[in-house]
């Protein structure tokens, strides 16, 4: 497949959304709502689970299914106050000593004056500095679109896995199109030269682990996935809660390519 | 004669850097006045975008600033449609290597570590060497306990280094992280414009938060809101007095004065000396 066509793959309205994830992944869940400043952004779910024996906390983007629920979760892409319910809910699960497991869906950000006027972009800030200080075990998983820094938000962890098909760019390939080429017709030149499929992002060791993709056989999907999870919180659980916040820095501290004289 | 007199004419023409004019009232000023006047209208006030020496130079103590990580480079390591080319011309227009500048400082006695990026370098957009820069500023800083002031503007993350340039945002998130967990201080000077991912990171990161008068500050471009809000936005949407009003800076302070309020500020968190009897 090209990288436009993971990109619609990625897009595809029949494909599962984050919601669909965490009733498979997890059980015994109990949602939580609202950041306690604002209000309660229905583009991001999040709540406490059971994966397997551990509690753990999820925070999922969810592009819902059908139109309503599209329109009422602003198609996947959270306000400041879905980022801010998902910081809240990460805190929380620190101070329990719980893993998060974040799972990532969207184009973006929101972009409208409402968004803007909360402060989108310190909502996300305050999202990627405490995420890179929390001492527990972080995994996000980029099920969908990985959307540039509204995906970010919920993706400074310690390990991030793509779905097969799953895409994370800096921009929208149509918005890289249009600025490049003046022609955001261009879409799958500009997704080939931003490289953002889940080889890519393993290649540069964006991602740890690509999941294959297998929507007929959903449950034994989430199945298998469970058991990556387990793997690796099960490897983090060795490390010291300094480690987890140390490994975390560590990782992202190698990105960039650049000459040195 | 009339012929050598026009010949001198063209050429104190061609020496004479071109008048500058103001980007709001479009009043032009010779560029020495400018200059002088910091890059500040003369006319309306209007605070014009400067590059990052002038503004090093505006800002510190005389001859106190050391340059630090000036030998990164970037590169074109997804053979991005025209980038190499881009980061030539920049380099040609700037005299700059990239769009950040690092180093050590004294602003009114204070010893500081300073970043100031600038706008005239791809628009200032975070790249690996961005991303690194910066990034070392705060580990340098956190490892002398020393504060960071940091001026921002910037379109972005850099587009042309892909995902890599996404992760930079996390990465000086980090530093920001550490430095700020030892008790360091770390100001923010929002400058003309500060949008995307930078705004998305450490531009908003900072323990206080100054923005120059009028600069846009935002995450998402006014023409893409306006697509996606279908509503007309107010005159002054995404710039510093709209950010104050909505309490996501802590205040605006014109350029003049900004030497002095910076020196306040590291007065004021001057860490004790360290007991070593």
């Amino acid at each position: 497949m090209t990288a436009y066509e993971k990109l619609k793959a990625a897009r595809a309205s029949r494909r599962p959304t984050g919601a669909a994830y965490v009733e498979e992944l997890f059980d015994s869940c109990i949602e939580l709502h609202g950041d306690r400043r604002f209000g309660d952004d229905a583009a991001i779910v999040g709540g406490i689970g059971m994966l397997g024996d551990t509690p753990v906390t999820y925070i999922a983007i969810d592009r819902g299914t059908d139109i309503h629920s599209r329109m009422a979760k602003n198609f996947g892409c959270p306000k400041p106050e879905g980022y801010r319910k998902g910081l809240r809910l990460m805190k929380q699960a620190e101070k329990f000593g719980r893993p998060i497991i974040c799972l990532v869906d969207t184009q973006g950000a929101f972009c409208g004056a409402d968004a803007e006027e909360r402060g989108q972009g310190e909502a996300i800030a305050e999202n990627i500095m405490e995420m890179m200080d929390l001492h527990v075990p972080v995994i996000s998983i980029i099920i969908g679109e990985g959307g540039s820094g509204g995906a970010l938000a919920l993706a400074s962890a310690n390990r991030v896995y793509m779905l097969e098909n799953a895409v994370y760019s800096v921009i929208s390939p149509e918005g890289c199109a249009s600025i490049l080429w003046k022609d955001s017709a261009r879409v799958a030149d500009a997704a080939e030269v931003l490289h953002i499929t889940a080889a890519d992002m393993k290649q540069y060791g964006i991602a740890e682990e690509i999941i294959a993709e297998d929507f007929r056989n959903f449950p034994a999907m989430c199945a298998s996935l469970r058991t990556t999870l387990e793997r690796d919180l099960a490897q983090m659980a060795e490390l010291s809660p300094d480690q987890l916040q140390q490994t975390r820095y560590e990782r992202f501290r190698k990105f960039g390519i650049f000459r040195e004289a | 004669m009339p012929m050598l007199e026009s010949l001198i004419d063209k050429i104190k023409t061609a020496v004479a850097p071109s008048p500058i004019a103001c980007t709001a009232c479009r009043t032009e000023f010779p560029a020495k006045q400018m200059k002088k006047a910091l890059m500040v209208c003369p006319s309306c006030g209007q605070h014009l975008r400067m590059d990052a020496r002038a503004r090093i130079e505006a800002t510190v103590d005389a001859g106190s600033f050391g340059e630090l990580f000036s030998d990164l480079k970037s590169e074109d390591f997804f053979h991005f449609p025209g980038y190499a080319d881009k980061l030539e011309k920049a380099e040609k227009l700037t005299g700059e290597q990239e769009a950040v500048v690092c180093g050590t400082a004294l602003i009114g006695g204070n010893p500081c570590v300073l970043f100031v990026m600038d706008a005239q370098f791809i628009m200032a957009s975070m790249g690996s060497v961005v991303g690194e820069k910066i990034t070392r500023t705060f580990e340098y800083a956190a490892e002398h306990g020393l504060p960071v002031i940091g001026f921002t503007a910037s379109g972005g993350a850099r587009m042309q280094e892909g995902i890599v340039s996404l992760m930079q945002m996390a990465k000086v998130s980090g530093a920001v992280k550490q430095h700020s967990n030892a008790g360091n201080l770390y100001v923010t000077v929002l400058c003309d414009p500060t949008t995307g991912g930078v705004t998305a990171s450490f531009a908003m990161q900072g323990d206080i938060l100054i923005a120059e008068p009028g600069a846009l500050i935002g995450f998402a471009g006014r023409r893409v809101v306006e697509q996606t809000t279908k509503t007309a936005l107010p005159q002054n949407f995404q710039r510093a007095e709209f950010l104050l009003e909505h309490g996501f800076i802590d205040c605006i302070v014109p350029r003049a004065e900004l030497p002095e309020t910076l020196a306040r500020l590291l007065r004021m968190h001057k860490k004790p000396a360290t007991d070593i009897a």
